[in-house]
């Protein structure tokens, strides 16, 4: 469904050239979710803008859904489905005149424009706002009808950008719920950039991380979780020498009375490690695993914490 | 072409809609125009012979330049929310949405002629409905270029916007006053002269008081119409390349 070589783009930030994405290789099956994880300034964003023709690339190719960017853009455009950062309807319009418009857009009569665009109203649980505006909505209504307007030609491929951010738990949780019918339903091809660790984690069949512009990783959630950050064992001990030498022995690192150390195995590691240190007279007022996260296999690769979220410029 | 006028259909009435819904916005635009018109014109009347005749073309080339500004501060607008980014992921061609959008503007600045002459009918204007229809056109075409460049102007701008108001604040007024809109450039000195010789508005100004008093000979028309074309041209052309670019 995407095929990207080399996707390079460079912007001029006076006179100096900035690379934002460099050299990108990137292919995503049909039918797939994938979510495109990394801090802001990654890049997220501009593969995102180059993968559906609004921005051309300084250099490197993409065939996405079977049409090359730079070639056939329109060809692209006809199949893909687009949920910006940002608002996609405008301020203007009432709801359902915006559909309708979108539908018109892929090149459907008025009447089916108008057709497809009730059904979208149901799909999404707009029918109450059709004849609203946008600044009435709601958050998560708000980003329902984004999504709609993303689907009304029935794309294969639908890409999301930050689809659930700024929205609250119960709205976040609403919209991944229709993601996942979707996907369900019509087997679409998924493609979405975000920031949150979890959504990723829990929803993703897979996670492509991009950071200063590269793909620094690339897999399922639970094999990058094994492969690069491995388990983590947490214990207290009473003193702070205690912990210093316990950190010693487990060869990890010591907080106060804090001992972290990270293996492949928690569980089968840490009655192990909890007799060692038994043995050596060391007592352990608390001991926990943990499995890692996406930030741990971020932390890994680049020493940064996902969550940090800033970059240095 | 078919898709390109199918296009331009989709985008015109996607922007006609809400004017339609609220039509009363429209008398509110027509205010300062028609304000103008009548201050000007009874303040003018004798100095440039009927104040009407001479003033009305006027005022309709003023009305031509507001409205495609405010189509590219509308445009400025959608740029800024992500309504446009999500019509430009559509198939949808790309002159099309820059001569949809300025046909919108068109419209209204056609439908607000119509009511200014009327007004202006029982005040002592004379119709030449040829030369009227054919000055009518010609605004179109101009229109339609100021409106790209001014769209050009907002892509440019976002999504600061702060560019938009400066430029389009500092050329607009300029470009009325040295264009004999309002005042005639006949008694202006040479270097006022020089300068309305170099802005394509006077060219578009004679063109349509010609028009408009039914002189379809005088040689005035050609080069207003060529100014037009010019811009329209120029228009288009970044329009589209600004477009081509990102945005």
């Amino acid at each position: 469904m995407i095929h990207a070589r080399g996707l390079t783009r460079e912007f001029k930030v006076k006179k100096e050239t900035v690379t934002a994405v460099h050299g990108i290789d990137l292919d995503v099956e049909a039918g797939r979710l994938v979510a495109f994880l990394g801090p802001n300034g990654a890049g997220k964003s501009t593969t995102l803008r180059m993968l559906t023709t609004l921005l051309p690339p300084t250099s490197g190719t993409a065939t996405v859904a079977g049409h090359d960017v730079g070639q056939n853009p329109a060809g692209v455009r006809a199949r893909i489905g687009y949920v910006g950062q940002k608002n996609s309807a405008g301020e203007n319009f009432l709801v359902r005149d915006e559909l309708i418009t979108q539908g018109r857009c892929y090149g459907l009569s008025t009447r089916d424009a108008a057709a497809r665009a009730d059904e979208l109203l149901d799909l999404l649980d707009l029918v109450p706002l059709a004849r609203r505006k946008p600044g009435t909505l709601s958050g998560g209504q708000r980003r329902r009808l984004d999504i709609a307007l993303g689907l009304i030609h029935r794309p294969d491929l639908l890409f999301l950008d930050e689809p659930s951010t700024g929205l609250d738990p119960k709205s976040r949780a609403d919209i991944w719920q229709h993601i996942l019918r979707l996907r369900e339903t019509f087997g679409t091809t998924l493609f979405l950039t975000t920031h949150y660790l979890e959504e990723a984690d829990n929803m993703a069949e897979r996670v492509v991380i991009i950071d200063g512009g590269k793909i620094i990783a690339d897999g399922t959630a639970e094999r990058l979780k094994n492969d690069l950050a491995g388990d983590h064992i947490t214990i207290t001990t009473s003193t702070e020498q205690e912990a210093a030498t316990a950190a010693r022995i487990g060869n990890g690192t010591a907080t106060g009375t804090t001992v972290r150390l990270q293996v492949p195995n928690a569980a089968a590691a840490l009655p192990d490690y909890l007799r060692t240190l038994d043995g050596s007279g060391i007592r352990v007022t608390t001991a926990e695993t943990a499995r890692p996260t996406l930030d741990d296999v971020f932390l890994a690769l680049t020493g940064r914490s996902l969550t940090d979220d800033d970059i240095p410029a | 072409m078919t898709t390109f006028l199918r296009d331009t259909a989709t985008i015109f009435s996607r922007e006609f809609r809400p004017t339609l819904r609220e039509p009363v916005g429209l008398l509110f635009e027509m205010g300062q125009p028609l304000l103008f018109l009548f201050l000007f014109g009874s303040l003018l009347d004798g100095a440039v012979g009927s104040s009407w005749q001479w003033f009305v073309p006027g005022i309709l080339v003023m009305m031509c330049l507001t409205g495609p500004m405010a189509a590219g501060y509308t445009l400025l607008v959608e740029l800024i929310g992500g309504s446009m980014e999500r019509l430009m992921v559509t198939p949808l061609n790309r002159t099309a949405m820059l001569v949809g959008r300025t046909m919108k503007e068109m419209i209204i600045l056609l439908a607000q002629a119509v009511l200014i002459i009327l007004l202006a009918l029982p005040l002592g204007f004379d119709l030449h409905p040829a030369g009227v229809l054919a000055g009518l056109v010609q605004l179109v075409i101009f229109g339609v270029g100021l409106g790209s460049l001014s769209f050009v102007l907002a892509i440019k701008s976002a999504p600061g916007g702060t560019l938009f108001y400066i430029v389009s604040q500092s050329i607009l007024f300029p470009l009325l006053l040295c264009s004999g809109v309002l005042l005639p450039l006949d008694t202006a000195p040479a270097w006022l002269r020089a300068i309305g010789y170099a802005n394509p508005v006077t060219y578009i100004v004679d063109a349509q008081r010609a028009l408009f008093a039914g002189h379809l000979a005088s040689p005035s028309i050609l080069y207003g119409t060529a100014a037009a074309c010019a811009v329209a041209a120029a228009g288009l052309y970044l329009g589209n390349r600004a477009m081509r670019r990102g945005v």
